[in-house]
């Protein structure tokens, strides 16, 4: 029969007959057992998660009703947990303080496993906080992802300028928090003090908090104006997914991270576009050489290569521009080159916007900044997303030639193979070894024909040939 | 033979109500909105018991003279002054026991509850809970569903609240209209014994006579000294309830049931609430051990952190760039202790009753607190303590138990006795609900209260408890959240309270409150078969877990007519 909420006692070394009436006898048993693997190091307490009846083997944090910091003394609930058939108030049989939490309420643990610690004193606590530091890196399946786990499986947009140092005290902060920013200060361990607000009247709001813990900020319930973000966003019922196959025995899976999702449903979207590929072989001598010159510079070959690019994509607007209905064409106003960057578990495409206009010396300034931010995850939507053409170089691999998708929303996407000497004959038949490179162009043969990207590819090629006028 | 028995059982359950009234009057307190009365009133032949005492069935006729027709130069047989859902269910009883009625209504037929309580906030709270469930998803993907992003419109949800009001509303006065009751516009005044005079305020011109006057004046939002409402951001329900604005942060002075159901409605909506509470705990109103869990439930998880102990003594609205500022004393010492700045605030520090300008003082009654002071029938006693005839005040201007369908409850009694049955409601019956998600409900006494009276009567008292965690219907809703509870006595099996938190507790109520009603004790009830698998057998568990020293006395499994 279920007993809602008895006053469950929940302890090691002491034992006295605390069981109230309704308390279910498997908790003595699970004390005693309890009683032999206590580990009391420098007077911190682990708190087990008890076992609350003879089926249990797993238990629910309910809430924590003592939270991190607070002074409990014996007898004091500290801990509801939920068993398969009711919740119980579990009490400590110590005094002290609530260092760590180790499981957050809503999160499971099994019988035995510890959910908290606990310090005799104030001096005890970053001893005991350190603890469950070691605590959770060796069992990190079951205790909070850390928030730095977090930031690294963020997707690409990430929270606007975390990384604002402590701002100074007069910037306006009164200190004053918003409820849930207080819940999560306390359950990320943010002291509030050293944050700064920025909500109405420098309030503290959650985002900030989320901010300064720097955790990507859950979904949240989005208001009703708020539209969705243009790209990235990917809602895994929307896309019509291959048949999922049967799993395979002894396999891994990973789920994907939220930018491997967004690849993956762009990748599969591509397949409605009608896509045609054109190759070019382009001699390089020349751009090698200035590349040679401009080096130092800071300016590297990709910074070029996106700069004859655009250079060539101004006399071949069509290149540019997109078909986004199936029945017109969207001409570009900028020619934004966006640059596929491999990151650490997944692709991006940092852009260099207005790529004709702008001189290889500052294209090279804004693509060191774009990289920077790319590995940081701390690339704005639209530095990721405005492209109109892309480039994509494996060059540097050794890789001579292949064959890119066309992402969403653009009409050609440029492929670059490494440049090798080759053999070449010239038109007197004169044999001599130049620099080759072979480009290959994938576009969407809906508003981009044959003729249209060959002409492309040859203004790119006199450009790329004759390289001078890339450092106008 | 079996009228003697029937005899008996009611006699003892009226002398126990007796004893128990004390108690009701002080559970109000805490109790202070209605709970739902619906359309149910359109059902007029409900009654909740009869007295067997002849005598005063004799007395009462003889006081009241005829009883169908306006005879003895009356303009009516009743009048009642207000319209809201104790005035409503008393005209339709009127009506039914063959009184001329008219009811008197200065603002909009319904009172509070239709307008501006429990039927809009009903309309809120059914979106919020939507919204809850929408979002939880954990929720969501443990039941094998895939929802992506909810939104709302506040709009749409206003209107929602808005068409609801409208339609009970014109619900209420048909009925009315369709059962010939006269409904006279303008603010009614007693100007002397069975004679009042309505009209637009300041001009009452039109006089009318009445053989029995009811009082049903009902309330309106109290808010304490020092605080500034401008209905824009420091507001009370009655513009809480029109949903113009969803705050970021809002503040609720108050933690009983009104504050309870608009943190329900606000935080599912997206604002973050602060409590600020008197009491030194949350939902003073509630068993304790039902607020305690309620706490766990409704608050500790939600964007919501409270203030306990303290009192708002200032409070300005948002003005000159400034948000909302909020002082806050200590209850007990009143030193100063923080200001709050937020958005919005709700105050719901509970309901005065809306006495004045009843013309009282022209038959020598005097409010207390502006309550209206009425005995165990509700008939008004006047200054001296003594009776005052034909005139009876029913609803939150007496303040016995402010509850919508306890007005109406009154009211049916107060109709009773003027055609002739003496009749005495048993407060204890009424349940009670708040309208979260999940639902609390309650019925009878608390833990604390019947621990008391158990030490003062000299006997025991035992409590037994289930949870919702172990109802199969429950768990397929994933909604295990909740208990229930019951507190009754070991030596007799009488049924002394009853509270649930949980899924639909405040539909699950009532077989607990007509068990209290009808005196059915736990030994007889527990028999009675539930279907399953429903949420009603948390309430079969319940009941089955109480043990009781003594057999069954009249059972269930007698068939009535077979």
């Amino acid at each position: 029969m279920a007993t809602a909420p008895a006053p469950l006692s929940l302890s090691a070394s002491t034992l006295p007959a605390r069981l109230r009436a309704g308390a279910v006898p498997a908790g003595a048993r699970w004390r005693q057992a309890r009683r032999g693997r206590m580990v009391v190091r420098a007077k911190i307490r682990e708190i087990f998660m008890p076992a609350l009846s003879s089926t249990m083997t797993e238990g629910k944090i309910v809430s924590w009703s003592a939270g991190e910091g607070d002074r409990v003394s014996k007898g004091d609930a500290v801990v509801v947990v939920e068993s398969d058939k009711a919740d119980m108030d579990v009490e400590t049989f110590h005094d002290g303080i609530v260092a760590a939490v180790l499981v957050q309420a809503g999160e499971s643990a099994p019988v035995g496993a510890p959910i908290a610690l606990l310090a005799e004193s104030e001096e005890e606590v970053p001893l005991a906080l350190a603890k469950a530091q070691e605590l959770s890196n060796g069992q990190p399946q079951q205790a909070p992802p850390a928030p730095t786990e977090d930031a690294a499986a963020a997707p690409p947009p990430p929270p606007p300028a975390p990384a604002t140092p402590p701002a100074p005290v007069s910037a306006g902060t009164k200190g004053i928090a918003s409820p849930h920013a207080k819940k999560l200060a306390k359950q990320h361990r943010v002291d509030l003090a050293k944050v700064t607000g920025t909500g109405p009247y420098g309030r503290i709001t959650p985002a900030d908090i989320e901010a300064a813990a720097r955790i990507q900020p859950k979904s949240k319930p989005a208001p009703a104006a708020a539209a969705p973000p243009p790209v990235a966003a990917p809602s895994v019922g929307a896309v019509p997914q291959a048949a999922v196959l049967p799993p395979v025995p002894g396999a891994t899976v990973v789920p994907f991270t939220t930018m491997q999702a967004a690849v993956s449903k762009n990748m599969v979207e591509s397949l409605a576009v009608p896509a045609f590929r054109v190759g070019y072989p382009i001699v390089t001598d020349k751009l090698d050489e200035l590349y040679e010159k401009v080096k130092p510079k800071g300016v590297t070959m990709t910074v070029l290569l996106a700069k004859a690019a655009a250079m060539a994509l101004a006399q071949h607007p069509v290149v540019n521009a997109s078909c986004r209905d199936g029945k017109s064409f969207t001409y570009n106003s900028n020619i934004n080159i966006a640059v596929a960057v491999a990151i650490d578990g997944g692709l991006i495409t940092p852009v260099l916007q207005d790529a004709d206009k702008l001189d290889i010396y500052l294209l090279s300034q804004n693509w060191k900044d774009l990289v920077k931010k790319a590995r940081a995850k701390q690339l704005q939507p639209n530095e990721y997303s405005s492209g109109t053409f892309t480039l994509s170089n494996l060059g540097m691999f050794g890789v001579d030639r292949f064959d890119a998708i066309l992402p969403p929303g653009q009409g050609a996407i440029m492929a670059v193979g490494a440049s090798k000497p080759t053999v070449v004959a010239d038109k007197d038949g004169f044999f001599s070894v130049k620099n080759k490179m072979l480009v290959n162009v994938t576009a969407d043969h809906r508003i981009v024909y044959g003729a249209d990207l060959a002409a492309f590819l040859q203004t790119f090629a006199k450009i790329v040939e004759d390289p001078e006028s890339l450092t106008l | 033979m079996q009228s003697t028995a029937a005899v008996s059982v009611s006699a003892s359950a009226t002398a126990s109500r007796g004893g128990a009234r004390s108690e009701a009057a002080r559970r109000p307190g805490g109790v202070r909105v209605c709970g739902l009365r619906g359309e149910a009133l359109a059902c007029p032949s409900l009654r909740i018991s009869q007295s067997p005492a002849r005598l005063a069935v004799a007395r009462a006729a003889a006081t009241n003279g005829a009883v169908a027709g306006s005879g003895g130069g009356f303009d009516y047989d009743l009048v009642i002054i207000g319209a809201g859902v104790g005035g409503h269910g008393a005209a339709l009883h009127a009506v039914e026991e063959g009184l001329k009625t008219a009811i008197i209504e200065g603002d909009v037929v319904g009172g509070t509850c239709v307008n501006r309580g429990c039927v809009p906030s009903k309309a809120l709270l059914a979106v919020s809970g939507r919204m809850r469930e929408l979002h939880d998803e954990h929720h969501m993907k443990s039941m094998g569903l895939q929802v992506s992003s909810p939104g709302y419109d506040r709009q749409g949800v206003a209107d929602h609240a808005n068409n609801l009001a409208l339609k009970i509303r014109s619900n209420l006065t048909n009925s009315m209209k369709a059962l010939g009751v006269d409904i006279l516009t303008g603010v009614g005044t007693i100007v002397g014994k069975q004679k009042v005079r309505y009209g637009k305020a300041g001009s009452q011109d039109k006089e009318i006579t009445a053989r029995n006057i009811i009082i049903a004046t009902g309330s309106v939002p109290f808010v304490p000294k020092g605080i500034e409402i401008d209905g824009k951001t420091v507001f009370t329900s009655d513009h809480a309830l029109k949903l113009e604005s969803v705050p970021d942060w809002i503040a609720i002075v108050g933690s009983g049931y009104i504050g309870l159901e608009f943190s329900d409605v606000y935080t599912a909506l997206g604002s973050e609430v602060t409590f600020i509470e008197a009491l030194d705990q949350l939902m003073p109103g509630f068993d304790p051990e039902i607020a305690k869990l309620a706490q766990r439930v409704l608050i500790n998880p939600r964007k919501i952190d409270y203030h306990t102990g303290v009192f708002a003594s200032k409070i300005t609205p948002a003005k000159d760039g400034k948000p909302v500022l909020i002082e806050l004393i200590d209850a007990k010492t009143k030193e100063h202790k923080e200001t709050l700045e937020v958005d919005a605030a709700l105050i719901a520090t509970g309901r005065a009753p809306f006495t004045k300008g009843l013309g009282l003082e022209n038959i020598n009654v005097v409010t207390q607190r502006g309550f209206v002071p009425v005995d165990e029938r509700m008939r008004v006693m006047d200054a001296d303590g003594n009776v005052v005839p034909n005139l009876y005040c029913i609803g939150d201007a007496n303040g016995k138990l402010m509850l919508a369908h306890a007005a109406s409850a009154q009211g049916i009694s107060v109709v009773e006795q003027i055609s002739g049955k003496d009749h005495i409601l048993n407060h204890l019956s009424i349940p009670a609900a708040c309208f979260t998600h999940p639902e609390i409900s309650m019925v009878g006494l608390t833990e604390p209260q019947a621990r008391e009276k158990a030490d003062k009567e000299g006997f025991e008292v035992n409590v037994v408890k289930t949870s919702f965690k172990a109802n199969t219907k429950a768990l397929a809703e994933n909604e295990g959240d909740g208990i229930a509870k019951l507190i009754y006595r070991p030596d007799t099996g009488e049924i002394l309270g009853v509270h649930i938190l949980g899924l639909h507790a405040a539909d699950l109520i009532h077989e607990a409150s007509n068990a209290i009603a009808l005196g059915t004790r736990v030994q007889d009830i527990k028999y009675a078969v539930h279907a399953h698998p429903t949420l009603s057998e948390v309430l079969d568990e319940l009941f089955k877990a109480a043990k009781v020293n003594s057999g069954v006395s009249h059972s269930v499994n007698e068939p009535v007519a077979a």
